[in-house]
């Protein structure tokens, strides 16, 4: 009896698509990290990284090195296990918020026609990981840290979902790819033009669900010497970095294919869109970090529960009416 | 929760005062419910700004009692003064407080000058009015980035160092040291000014007079910024008074209080400059009252360049100096507050004694007050707020 591989098997299909996740996670993560550098570099009067490589370009690559090279300690009063399964719980999930992503018209890993209710079911589980490495160093400031990051997270998780809710209701749908192609090649046929308000608050509480700055509460350098992963050393840490940048392209890329018309272009429509779309998403995100200080933790959830809730609903509510009166 | 009577009626645990034993977090007893807290804040900790460590009482984020512990970097300044010349302790001035160096510097040398009875020439105190004036400049600029990045925002203190470089590299040209400046010598200054200084100075007041804008635009009206000082740290003048709160802390809380102006030394009362209050007693009130003074100082700089008479540097007097028997204090206006230096001499080649009064030390005193109650972000607002600088409050 013969065993044959093809492409159609699904699950041949699966394994590629989980392979090329990770190569395209571990890439776009050394790029980012350079890319942060060097934005960061610019918005401070400085190069950035410039030595390593040409124009510095190894950098990541030798950062990554060290890491990779650091003895992994585990506190004396921590718990072994949980310590330990946080940064892998960090990472995992992400990876699987690539699968339903629309990078091009023919270019998914799976069909699935529930991506939006997958990618934001499975970024909800970063929450707990971070929460489980907080617990789980033993250290008071992580403890702070994993609270922090719970509360904040249930706190953007609701106006994130009912922002993205709006342009479900506007498409019809929640594959991704039926929503990008409800949307034109053209600006303003965008759903980000249609309905400004609730991209508004989508990239707001993507901001916030990745923990980046100024809604960096979980790791709060200056307050929680590092948060939740105070205790990390070596690849711990390097994981919890990598799962923060894996969770920026996501938020990136949703954002690219909901509101910004995805993969499609006015010319030659095709991945290279999807991927600038994405980039621009991320240099704005890392723009703000370099930008702004840090909101207090009240004021960060005061945000959420009294302003953005509320006209999130409300952006929902007209948008409900106007797909009703309009189609 | 435990029962009260109890616990009260436990017997307190024996303090450990062996060498690995904190005795500071033994007797910081915590509370008998059990529900809260203790948390070292330092002393290696990013916002503490070196070595400062306050023991915290949390009950979930909020501060329910904070204590400052010191000592993490005692140097014995006071010690090394009884034990060298006095010319040999001027040096030890620029490590007290490293970020206004000058005004340590000029502190002592004044006592010292009072306790002889030594004269200062014109020109000397001119040189001494621009390069102290452009340290408290320096150091404001230095406290504004960090502060800052306290409140965690990167970037700005990439901007307040590239301005603060360029008054490094003024400074190096009249003092040859680009931090620890210790250019005052009793009697004067130890160097003239170069020909290129005074271009120099004038086109750097002209950068800075345009850069001050952009950071107000940028920093001090953006919205999250004032969410973070606004309201945080109220400090009334009458707590001010009682803990002996000194410089912009104290103006920030509406008392015109400046050295400067309250007990003029040197030529001070010759230029005009206004001393910058706020009556809003928070973070924010302290925040302006720093910038303000850059203006000012700024002003001063250009006044006394405006002005410098040509002449001697240096004062007539014995190179090796033992003063009679007495004793002289000596205060000037330090970039935290009020700098004092009291020298006793016995008639001998040593000073007897030396007393440094630090302003951060008062300053810092009025933190476990303003704590009380806040949440850890704001305590790190505050504590940004009062600009300490531990080696000065360690000495």
């Amino acid at each position: 009896m013969s065993m044959t591989i093809s492409l159609a098997d699904p699950l041949v299909r699966l394994v590629l698509a989980l392979v090329g996740i990770f190569a395209f996670v571990a890439l776009n993560g050394l790029v980012l990290v350079y890319v942060e550098r060097k934005v960061a570099g610019f918005c401070q009067r400085r190069p950035g990284p410039l030595h390593v490589g040409p124009q510095g370009l190894l950098q990541p690559l030798v950062d990554a090195l060290k890491l990779v090279g650091k003895q992994l300690l585990t506190p004396a009063k921590g718990d072994r296990i949980l310590f330990w399964a946080a940064p892998l719980l960090a990472f995992l999930p992400v990876a699987l918020c690539f699968l339903p992503l629309p990078f091009d018209a023919s270019l998914k890993a799976i069909e699935i026609n529930l991506g939006l209710v997958l990618i934001l079911a499975f970024s909800g589980v970063n929450v707990i990981a971070l929460c489980l490495a907080g617990w789980g160093s033993g250290n008071k400031w992580g403890i702070l840290g994993a609270a922090r990051a719970v509360a904040q997270s249930v706190a953007y998780e609701v106006p994130l979902l009912l922002s993205v809710l709006a342009v479900a209701f506007m498409s019809g749908s929640l594959d991704l790819f039926v929503i990008t192609e409800s949307q034109g090649a053209w600006p303003w046929q965008w759903y980000a033009m249609k309905n400004p308000l609730a991209f508004l608050i989508f990239i707001i509480c993507a901001v916030a669900e990745t923990n980046r700055a100024p809604f960096d509460l979980p790791e709060a350098e200056s307050e929680l010497t590092a948060g939740f992963h105070t205790e990390y050393s070596g690849m711990g840490f390097g994981l919890f970095f990598l799962a923060e940048y894996a969770n920026m392209i996501v938020v990136s890329g949703v954002a690219a294919a909901l509101f910004l018309g995805g993969y499609q272009g006015p010319v030659a429509s095709g991945i290279w869109w999807f991927l600038a779309k994405l980039y621009a998403v991320l240099l704005l995100i890392i723009w703000l970090r370099w930008t702004y200080p840090r909101v207090r933790f009240d004021q960060l959830l005061n945000l959420s529960w009294k302003r953005l809730t509320p006209v999130a609903l409300l952006v929902l509510a007209g948008t409900a009416v106007a797909v009703r009166l309009g189609g | 929760m435990r029962d009260q009577t109890a616990a009260a009626a436990a017997p307190t645990p024996p303090v450990d005062m062996s060498f690995w034993g904190d005795s500071y977090a033994a007797r910081f007893e915590p509370d008998p419910s059990g529900e809260r807290m203790i948390v070292n804040m330092g002393p290696q900790h990013p916002s503490t700004h070196g070595v400062l460590r306050v023991l915290l009482e949390l009950d979930g984020e909020y501060i329910v009692r904070a204590e400052p512990v010191l000592g993490y970097i005692h140097r014995m300044h006071e010690w090394m003064a009884e034990n060298r010349t006095y010319a040999q302790f001027i040096p030890n001035m620029g490590r007290v407080d490293y970020l206004h160096a000058l005004a340590w510097n000029w502190a002592y040398v004044g006592a010292v000058e009072r306790l002889t009875g030594m004269e200062v020439p014109e020109r000397a105190e001119y040189i001494r009015v621009i390069t102290c004036e452009l340290n408290r400049i320096s150091s404001h600029l230095l406290w504004w980035g960090a502060y800052l990045l306290d409140l965690g925002a990167f970037t700005p203190i990439m901007y307040a160092f590239d301005d603060r470089e360029r008054i490094l590299d003024i400074l190096q040209m009249v003092t040859g040291s680009r931090l620890t400046y210790s250019s005052f010598t009793f009697g004067g200054v130890s160097m003239d000014l170069p020909p290129q200084f005074i271009p120099k100075t004038r086109e750097f007041i002209a950068t800075l007079r345009s850069r001050l804008p952009m950071y107000k635009d940028l920093v001090t009206d953006n919205g999250i910024l004032r969410g973070r000082c606004e309201g945080i740290g109220i400090l009334d003048l009458d707590t001010a008074r009682r803990y002996g709160a000194t410089g912009p802390c104290l103006r920030g809380s509406g008392q015109a209080y400046d050295v400067r102006r309250a007990e003029p030394y040197s030529i001070y009362d010759r230029f005009e400059y206004r001393i910058p209050t706020e009556s809003a007693c928070d973070a924010m009130a302290r925040y302006y009252v720093r910038l303000s003074e850059i203006d000012e100082s700024l002003s001063i700089v250009e006044q006394a360049m405006d002005s410098i008479p040509e002449g001697p540097i240096q004062g007539k007097g014995p190179r090796k100096i033992r003063p009679p028997k007495g004793e002289a204090c000596f205060a000037v206006e330090g970039a935290r507050g009020k700098i004092m230096v009291m020298v006793q001499s016995d008639g001998g080649p040593m000073p007897y004694r030396v007393k440094l009064r630090a302003p951060g030390f008062s300053n810092l005193s009025l933190f476990a007050e303003l704590a009380q109650g806040t949440l850890v972000s704001d305590a790190v607002s505050i504590l940004g707020s009062l600009d300490l600088v531990i080696p000065e409050i360690d000495r």
